[in-house]
């Protein structure tokens, strides 16, 4: 899994149905100091993260695995937690 | 797989069902050189590895989730081995 921001959401009213009901959000990738690292990128969240919270997401078919067997999502970057703290030992 | 480091560990209250009661760890990729290699990842822990390990990484999915027991999970990445020594040819 890999560390972001959400920076924002994106809004699509014509989509495929899996992607129905579920929120689209803008993710920056970030460095291990917080700061950006990388391009942006659209995930599907499956935790209830907002804007401006530090996640965490996975990426590939495992991102539709929440989802699974029930409906096959169309999703290749998944939100699967929200991030309180990075203890670097 | 790949050879990283143990640089932290990640503290997520709120995740996905088949992230809870696993330790996840936050590691910087290696070179074999020793240097970093790209951006540090978060990888669930097979092997109970700990900071400041250098420790075998997988970064395929199925492999990720079957080694922590959780097969059809969104699990992409995961610590599987934790690396006594590296010997290269001369």
């Amino acid at each position: 899994m890999q560390i972001g921001r959400i920076i924002g959401n994106v809004v699509c009213t014509i989509k495929n149905d899996p992607l129905e009901g579920k929120k689209l959000l803008v993710v920056q990738p970030l460095d291990k100091n917080g700061s950006n690292h990388g391009k942006p990128l659209v995930a599907i969240d499956a935790v209830g993260a907002g804007v401006g919270e530090t996640i965490y997401w996975c990426r590939g078919r495992e991102a539709s695995m929440p989802w699974y067997p029930d409906q096959e999502v169309p999703t290749e970057a998944t939100i699967v937690g929200i991030i309180d703290a990075i203890d670097l030992g | 797989m790949l050879i990283g480091k143990v640089i932290g560990n990640v503290v997520a209250t709120r995740k996905h069902v088949s992230h809870e009661n696993q330790k996840i760890l936050y590691v910087q990729i290696l070179n074999l050189d020793g240097s970093g290699r790209s951006n540090p990842i978060l990888a669930l822990d097979a092997v109970d590895a700990g900071v400041g390990d250098r420790v075998l990484v997988t970064q395929e999915g199925w492999s990720a989730m079957t080694s922590v027991g959780k097969p059809f999970s969104p699990i992409d990445m995961a610590v599987v081995g934790v690396i006594d020594s590296v010997e290269l040819a001369p």
